[in-house]
């Protein structure tokens, strides 16, 4: 039978504050255990939480950016059980009254542009981690570090909408665009900073109803998360076509084995006893403050992939790429402000640029070449001071050592040779050193005419103009007729 | 008059007459302390050389003449459910025995910047969970009136320490009438104010909608004293109201001339103990002989208060104990350490007592799915109409006043195998947490066993005021009528 997959993602992202949502811990990453800890976070007697009204702000700008409706009055609920990175012994969730409900973002997929519908958004506190001495199976100790717990997440839920793991990769990395984008997110999945679980089943193709799904955790990377999905849907297709039935179950991505595992199933599955938090007061947001949060919004990714190409003549495949970060797209327009050719600053990026980035693994904030630099060294390929290929050294110098192209020319001696005379005189000395050559260009074999191109090249060391070489070469090869 | 019968107002004046010092009169609580102490069981921990060293400050202060409040250099008892910095703050419970915050809670916080000296940390129900006192790792607390008698609870052992004068004041912490009934049990005046008028921040939560903190003093005047000192907005709770505190010694005028006193049927009912009902009628009476006036209220959903309270307060409790897990603090049982699932049913286990775990169970059990709309959503539906009953009264009285327990106090051992005749003695005092207003106890008169009787006084959201007037004028006909008699 041909089974169709359907999917739906819970993604957990950390919000961008200084501080914890519910007491004044710093929420900076990397800490030594437990530094970053007070009475509230670790869940003493008698302390209450307070919320951090960034927190609400971050959250907002999220939900109004995918076009969620924002609950004007939203409750923080208790989830309730015992785990050790769980100091209080509940999380601070929200349940039946969630921040915004709605929205949506939208993907490129091979049948053009489709919507992801959103069910909720969410505000929560993180959990803390446990560390193990060796293996989680053989330590003799386990110990807690309750540096995360606090940490202000949104959790972000999609309907069961995606139909296939390259489709909800998509999602994830058009999500994780748009978070980065409003600046609410890091969005680092290795570091935990961007979380992904994934609801999972299948149906015979054409079917309308909804099969068994299980829950799949543990996938921090986007790798991992197409990896996970395609192994389980295969898995459960396997699953039917055996005769077994699937079970409601969690399970787990093993990233060594690259299987999914089960964790529990749905009778093992908790009941967390939801209830409103009495020691916290609703959040209520004012039209006001939504529309404050609207008028501030960045350009999001689609916007601007839009205007690249209508305002910078772009195909879209460039446009989809130089905006895939903010950080990327300002600075392809930093260099278009100065070198004003789009087409050429683009495949610069584009090749060159991301092409060291990405093997150095670096991002576009960590690159020495700034847009100044780049642009600067376009203007002299463009002005004929230096030729292209000149310029893929130039460019790998500034990249190497974060110096202006100009520095770099004028150090190596690389400045294009453009003055008839003196080039006149290096084409006379090959024309009279391959007498063979010319002999046999001018009884018609016009092909020659490049080996003296790339004599005279060898012999200024790269740097004559090659167009003038083109030019003198012709005419006295024309001339001594 | 001996030292410990003093009132905060009478030791102010003779504190700030230099008549006597507050290290003089810590020292002569704390010997009457240790000589009375061992059998009345009114405090878990006695802080001696931190109250000797607070009271050598507050004398210090007086000296120089920069003692701002009438608390300075006062010895009072700190409940032991409020977290006293560097001081073990124990709940009563072997899961806290050993636990020492490294934090103040605000309500404590305020009393220690105000100059009062801490003489120590009183028993009480576990995690504040009962109406008697009995329920505490460190045994039964007794009532002075009677040694066979619970001092009531959960507050028992500071209602116990002002009656007995162990100390000035206590605080207490009412969450279904844990100040006002042992109060009445002790024939002293106990205040449960407002619900959001004193920071819950630093008191360890039972059930965190009702819990609130409060004054147990020995006198009208000395309730609103330490009332004052406790009240103000925190930022560390997000429940604290952020509204001005009037000045409640303003009300204290005698003048209740024209005041509505609403009288609910509700609160009179069959089989509670004649000698209340004579004695809160005649209180009445005197009141309206003042000048106030009686009005007849209904208070239709008062039978509900007692499931509803005993869903809501054991479902919240239920998640606020959940910290209680042998992994960060307090207590880990021994030897189980060979599963986390082992761990933490042997430290439950071990740690709390019957009533607690009672009440854990019950609450988890309200929260459960398949019951939460059945139990705890029906309970706060319940509630808002228990609330709506008080609002509609108040449209025709200024104050209620009730029978703050329908009868005096028990002798010691007779309820505790039988939890469901304990809960009820909570009747008259859930409603006025499940609706959040301020109530007040204090003694309107003793039974012919010589046992004191409470007397319940009720204002309206903040209006801590009115009810304030109304004790006090009570309390000056009353104080009054005995001088003459005498």
């Amino acid at each position: 039978m041909e089974y169709e997959a359907v999917i739906g993602l819970e993604i957990h992202a950390q919000l961008l504050t200084e501080s914890k949502i519910f007491c004044g811990c710093s929420t900076q990453f990397g800490a030594e255990p437990n530094e970053n800890t007070c009475p509230v976070c670790t869940g003493m007697p008698g302390v209450l939480p307070v919320l951090n009204r960034r927190v609400v702000e971050l959250a907002l700008r999220t939900a109004v950016a995918l076009k969620g409706e924002i609950a004007p009055r939203s409750v923080f609920a208790r989830k309730n059980y015992f785990y050790p990175d769980l100091p209080k012994g509940y999380q601070i969730s929200q349940f039946e009254a969630p921040l915004s409900l709605g929205g949506y973002v939208e993907i490129e997929g091979d049948g053009g542009t489709r919507r992801v519908c959103l069910t909720r958004i969410h505000l929560e506190e993180d959990a803390g981690k446990l560390v193990y001495e060796g293996t989680m199976e053989k330590a003799d100790a386990g110990y807690v570090d309750l540096n995360r717990t606090g940490v202000p997440l949104i959790e972000i839920v999609t309907e069961p909408e995606l139909r296939s793991p390259e489709e909800a990769a998509a999602f994830l990395r058009k999500l994780r665009s748009i978070l980065r984008y409003l600046e609410v997110c890091d969005g680092n999945m290795e570091q935990g900073s961007l979380r992904c679980d994934a609801n999972v089943s299948i149906r015979p193709v054409g079917s309308e109803g909804l099969g068994v799904r299980t829950e799949m955790k543990n996938m921090n990377s986007f790798r991992f998360v197409e990896h996970a999905l395609e192994y389980e849907i295969q898995r459960q297709i396997a699953t039917l076509d055996d005769g077994e039935k699937i079970i409601q179950e969690t399970r787990l991505w093993d990233t060594s084995k690259n299987v999914t595992m089960s964790m529990r199933s749905k009778e093992e599955a908790h009941d967390y006893r939801y209830f409103p938090d009495p020691d916290l007061v609703p959040v209520e947001i004012d039209s006001t403050w939504v529309e404050e949060i609207r008028g501030n919004l960045p350009e999001l990714p689609d916007e601007k992939e839009n205007r690249f190409v209508e305002a910078y003549e772009l195909p879209i495949e460039d446009a989809r790429t130089l905006t895939a970060t903010a950080e990327l797209a300002d600075y392809f327009e930093k260099a278009v402000a100065r070198f004003p050719q789009a087409k050429k600053v683009s495949n610069w990026i584009l090749t060159e640029l991301l092409r060291e980035l990405n093997r150095d693994e670096r991002e576009i904030g960590g690159c020495a070449v700034t847009p100044e630099h780049l642009s600067g060294m376009l203007a002299m390929i463009e002005d004929g001071s230096i030729s292209g290929k000149i310029g893929k050294q130039v460019f790998e110098e500034m990249y190497r050592t974060g110096k202006e192209p100009q520095a770099i020319v004028k150090e190596k001696g690389w400045v294009q040779i453009q003055d008839s005379s003196e080039l006149a005189g290096v084409i006379d000395h090959v024309l009279v050193s391959h007498p063979d050559e010319v002999s046999k260009y001018r009884a018609g074999k016009e092909k020659v005419f490049g080996f003296f191109v790339g004599q005279v090249m060898k012999a200024t060391r790269g740097q004559a103009n090659p167009k003038r070489v083109n030019e003198l070469l012709r005419e006295k090869l024309q001339s001594d007729n | 008059m001996d030292l410990h019968e003093e009132t905060i107002q009478g030791l102010h004046t003779k504190l700030a007459r230099r008549e006597v010092s507050s290290e003089e009169v810590t020292r002569h609580l704390l010997a009457r302390i240790s000589q009375l102490n061992p059998e009345l069981n009114a405090y878990i921990t006695v802080t001696e050389e931190e109250a000797l060293a607070q009271a050598r400050e507050a004398d210090q202060r007086l000296a120089n003449g920069d003692a701002t409040s009438p608390l300075c250099g006062v010895p009072i008892a700190i409940k032991d459910n409020m977290n006293t910095r560097g001081v073990r703050t124990t709940c009563a419970s072997r899961m806290l025995e050993h636990f020492v915050p490294p934090f103040d809670a605000t309500a404590v916080r305020k009393l220690r910047e105000a100059g009062a000296v801490f003489l120590g940390k009183t028993n009480m129900d576990e995690f504040a969970m009962g109406s008697s006192t009995e329920h505490s790792l460190f045994g039964p607390c007794r009532n002075p009136h009677d040694h066979e008698r619970v001092p009531g609870g959960s507050s028992g052992g500071s209602a116990c320490a002002v009656a007995a004068d162990l100390c000035i004041a206590a605080t207490g912490s009412d969450t279904g009438g844990s100040i006002r009934q042992p109060a009445a049990y002790c024939g002293v005046v106990g205040m449960k104010p407002t619900y959001g008028r004193v920071s819950r921040f630093g008191l360890v939560a039972f059930a965190s909608s009702l819990d609130q903190i409060g004054p147990i003093a020995k006198d009208v005047t000395d309730c609103s004293l330490l009332l004052q000192a406790l009240c103000g907005y925190d930022p560390c709770d997000s429940t604290s109201v952020d509204s001005a505190v009037p000045d409640f010694a303003s009300f204290l005028t005698g003048d209740v001339r024209g005041l509505r006193i609403g009288i609910p049927g509700e609160y009179f009912i069959e089989g509670m103990d004649a000698e209340v009902e004579e004695a809160v009628r005649n209180g009445i009476r005197i009141l309206e002989k003042e000048g106030a006036r009686p009005v007849e209220i209904s208070l239709p959903h008062t039978a509900y208060g007692i499931p509803v309270y005993y869903l809501i307060a054991t479902a919240e409790a239920s998640s606020n104990l959940a910290r209680y897990d042998g992994v960060k603090y307090g207590f880990r049982a021994k030897g189980a350490s060979d599963t986390l699932r082992q761990m933490y049913h042997r430290t439950r286990s071990e740690g709390f007592g019957a009533e607690v775990k009672r009440r854990i169970m019950l609450g988890t059990y309200a929260l459960s799915s398949g019951y939460y709309d059945a139990y705890y959503r029906k309970a706060q539906q319940v509630c808002t109409l228990i609330r709506q009953d008080f609002v509609e009264a108040f449209q025709h009285c200024d104050v209620i006043v009730t029978p703050t327990v329908p009868s005096p106090a028990f002798p010691i051992g007779e309820k505790t195998g039988d939890p469901l005749q304990m809960y009820l003695l909570d009747i008259f005092t859930t409603t006025v947490n499940l609706a959040g207003l301020p109530g007040l106890s204090m003694p309107c008169g003793t039974t012919s066993g010589g046992l004191p009787v409470g007397m319940q006084i009720l204002g309206r959201h903040f209006d801590e005021g009115t009810v304030l007037k109304t004790a006090f004028a009570f309390e000056q006909q009353t104080l009054t009528t005995s001088k003459t008699q005498a």
